[in-house]
């Protein structure tokens, strides 16, 4: 049973590896644009993911950390001359540390007060980012205008091509990297901190440490998504980084599966498509329908969740147990979890906070 | 696809059966045909802007009328206009898709000066016409380094000299104190009153206070610059603040002149708020009629005004000042496309846009007149002063150009 369901991971993981490189070269510019888009959002969710779903920190400041990419990354290459692919990892390096740091007070608080203080650093980024003694650096409310990187000489690629693959290769990588992160050691010592902290202290597992740290790496991963973000758009200011993209980045991650991995990528195009869709569907009802587009968008969010309680992760993995049990339905064979991969299901059903 | 656009009429394709010897310059444009012209905008229908989102709704239904009317030389506009919640990136996405995939000719009246800042550079490299953009700043009227996009609004710096002027003309010895908002905004404002002052008189302003949109109060501001001694104010502050400034200014007992921006000039929601009383003796200048200012009742701009909301929009939209902003922007691009005539090319369209004569507006103030070249991409540039009575704003003096 196991078998099968790694092997159908495994051609899942296949296909849309085949898709999303076939992508640029199949899309037109603007598709491609919003492709990089959804990977730029999936990067970030990764890094969300890795906190709250697995480390169950909730963070609703996100968007700052991405902002932090991103102006590092713009302020890098237009006030120091760095090309994009050493400034996106130098932003992110700066992401780190912010991050690092900001998980030290936030050991002291848990659950909502967590999210309370870390919706304080969403709230506050627009504001410093726009402060007037930064506007030399930070170009103030004007924002920066970035040139678009071209595709390296011999590569016969559009800069829209190019950016998509360096969002995706980005992707890949990190991909990797929290995976091998979430499955190993490191992986379960930040499940066992969120559902049993005294048991895993008990066990030897160093909490502070590993909760500031993972707190630095999700933060590493949203300045990545930052810098992809500042040479993708071409522009960055303060009003790109609302509490919106913050509050965004956790729908995604619920949407997708809370300690799912795979699923970002659902909440990702979830939190690229459906306000396009809630802004055609709210034509049908007039063009005088004010706010509509915000009504609309909750009620997908709510029809979605209602289905899926436990994101689009679990409902996968829900349809495919009920077809791995109608086609072993011939045979007895014990249908069982086998523990670390259901941790969504396993967070989900557990009421208590961490 | 469903968009937020005025569909063809049925008789679209028949006409585009009998009309398809036309003019062969159309046909090498994207967006328009024989029979249709292609418009793009984005406006923030969500998000924190939304308010604003009457704009793109009113310059809907404005086409919506024209073509009934029969379009603009037999073309019908098709206006596509997309949310972008007033996000940068968002409006990136929504332009590309705009020009690259539903293939419009130009954008018209794109929203908020971040998303058309982002947008500018691909509108330029890519020669789409960035038109009438709808904001205030003043960046977007510099056909030197982006002959694509032209501005629409008296900027703020416009605005701004304006009040300058009027200071230096009445109160030369005045002490000058300036309450701002810490953003684009509110600096151009910043800008605009040094320019008028110029170097002889910078020295009039004694006091500099801003203030961030996320304080509750401006009150402590107040105080300190009423603290400088200036006998001058001048206020660019949006509605909520600048209802705050004007009740603290009245309350402290500060005797001088007080200039509002524009922005905040509304009876119901600054003047009120700050109370009818403590607002005597403000002063700002206004382009447009004020929709809510009953001496407007029987003037043919605005009765044209309140037959086009009887007809083509919701009641509640009669009094709004950015539904009667869009009215007037929609009937300027109407011009543009009537001076294209035949030769609706980009460069055509570019070359109107900034060739506009002495063009009058139903709801502009009397005598006020948009004049466009191409070394000039403000087409209002004219302000006439107001002051409030404690009832209603009273025009005064001549119109004046900032």
């Amino acid at each position: 049973m196991a078998d099968a369901e790694n092997a159908l991971s495994l051609l899942v993981t296949l296909a849309v590896a085949v898709i999303a490189l076939a992508f640029p070269f199949v899309a037109s510019g603007y598709h491609i644009y919003q492709g990089a888009q959804v990977l730029i959002f999936a990067i970030a969710m990764l890094g969300l993911n890795l906190l709250t779903g697995f480390n169950g920190q909730i963070s609703l400041g996100h968007g700052a950390f991405f902002a932090i990419g991103c102006y590092g990354a713009a302020i890098l290459m237009t006030k120091f001359g760095l090309p994009y692919w050493a400034a996106i990892p130098a932003a992110s390096a700066v992401c780190f540390v912010a991050g690092f740091l900001f998980g030290f007070p936030a050991l002291r608080f848990g659950g909502l007060y967590l999210a309370l203080a870390t919706f304080a650093l969403a709230v506050a980024a627009p504001q410093i980012l726009s402060y007037t003694g930064f506007d030399a650096i930070t170009g103030g409310s004007q924002g920066i205008t970035l040139a678009k990187p071209q595709a390296p000489i011999g590569l016969k690629l559009t800069s829209d091509q190019w950016l998509y693959l360096v969002c995706l290769a980005s992707g890949a990588a990190l991909y990797w990297a929290a995976r091998n992160l979430a499955r190993g050691r490191i992986g379960r010592a930040l499940i066992a901190i969120r559902d049993q902290p005294i048991a895993a202290e008990t066990m030897g597992v160093n909490a502070a440490l590993y909760k500031t740290t993972c707190f630095g790496v999700s933060a590493l991963y949203a300045g990545v998504a930052g810098g992809l973000s500042a040479i993708a758009v071409g522009f960055v200011s303060p009003e790109s980084f609302g509490l919106s993209l913050s509050l965004a980045f956790l729908v995604g991650i619920v949407v997708g599966g809370l300690a799912s991995l795979g699923g970002v990528l659902f909440g990702a195009l979830f939190i690229e498509f459906v306000p396009n869709i809630a802004d055609q569907l709210s034509v049908n009802f007039g063009e005088s329908a004010k706010a509509l587009p915000g009504a609309i968008y909750g009620a997908l969010l709510i029809l979605v969740m209602a289905a899926m309680p436990t994101g689009v992760a679990g409902g996968a993995r829900a349809a495919t147990n009920a077809v791995m049990r109608w086609l072993a339905s011939s045979r007895p064979i014990e249908v069982a979890n086998d523990g670390g991969a259901d941790v969504a299901a396993k967070y989900e059903g557990k009421g208590e906070s961490p | 696809m469903i968009n937020r656009r005025i569909f063809l009429q049925s008789s679209a394709a028949a006409a585009a059966l009998a009309a398809s010897a036309g003019t062969a310059r159309a046909d090498d444009t994207p967006g328009i045909t024989d029979t249709e012209i292609k418009i793009g905008n984005t406006m923030p229908y969500s998000g924190p802007a939304s308010a604003y989102g009457v704009i793109g709704r009113t310059e809907a239904a404005y086409f919506k009328m024209i073509n009934e009317q029969g379009g603009v030389n037999g073309r019908k506009i098709n206006y596509i206009s997309l949310d972008d919640a007033y996000s940068p990136p968002k409006t990136v996405e929504q332009v590309r898709r705009l020009v690259e995939d539903e293939k419009v000719a130009f954008l018209f009246q794109t929203l908020g000066t971040p998303p058309n800042l982002a947008i500018r550079p691909y509108c330029n490299a890519n020669k789409v016409p960035q038109l009438f953009v709808s904001t205030g700043a003043s960046t977007f009227a510099d056909p030197e380094h982006f002959p694509w996009t032209i501005g629409f609004n008296p900027n703020y710096q416009t605005e701004a000299r304006i009040y300058g002027k009027h200071i230096l003309a009445t109160k030369p010895d005045g002490k000058i104190a300036v309450l701002y908002q810490n953003d684009g905004f509110g600096k151009d404002y910043l800008i605009g009153l040094k320019d008028a002052l110029g170097a002889d008189h910078a020295g009039m302003i004694v006091k500099e206070a801003s203030y961030e949109t996320s304080e509750p109060t401006v009150d402590s501001q107040v105080v300190t610059l009423q603290g400088s001694g200036a006998d001058v104010l001048l206020i660019a502050a949006t509605p909520k603040f600048a209802a705050q400034a004007i009740r603290k200014s009245a309350d402290l007992g500060w005797n001088g002149v007080r200039y509002v921006t524009n922005v905040s000039v509304s009876v119901t929601t600054v003047l009120k708020p700050a109370g009818l009383d403590k607002s005597k003796g403000l002063i700002t200048a206004y382009y447009g009629k004020d929709p809510t200012d009953p001496r407007w009742n029987d003037d043919p701009g605005m009765k044209e005004w309140a037959a086009f909301v009887g007809k083509y929009m919701s009641p509640t939209e009669l009094k709004d000042a950015n539904a009667t902003y869009a009215f007037g922007a929609a009937a300027t691009m109407i011009q543009v496309l009537k001076q294209c005539g035949n030769d609706l090319s980009r460069e055509s369209v570019m070359k109107q846009a900034a060739n506009l004569k002495d063009l009058e507006l139903p709801l502009l103030l009397p005598g006020m007149k948009i004049n466009t070249s191409p070394t000039n991409f403000s087409p209002i540039r004219q302000m006439q002063l107001a002051s409030f009575d404690g009832a209603s704003w009273q025009l005064f003096g001549e119109l004046l150009m900032g």
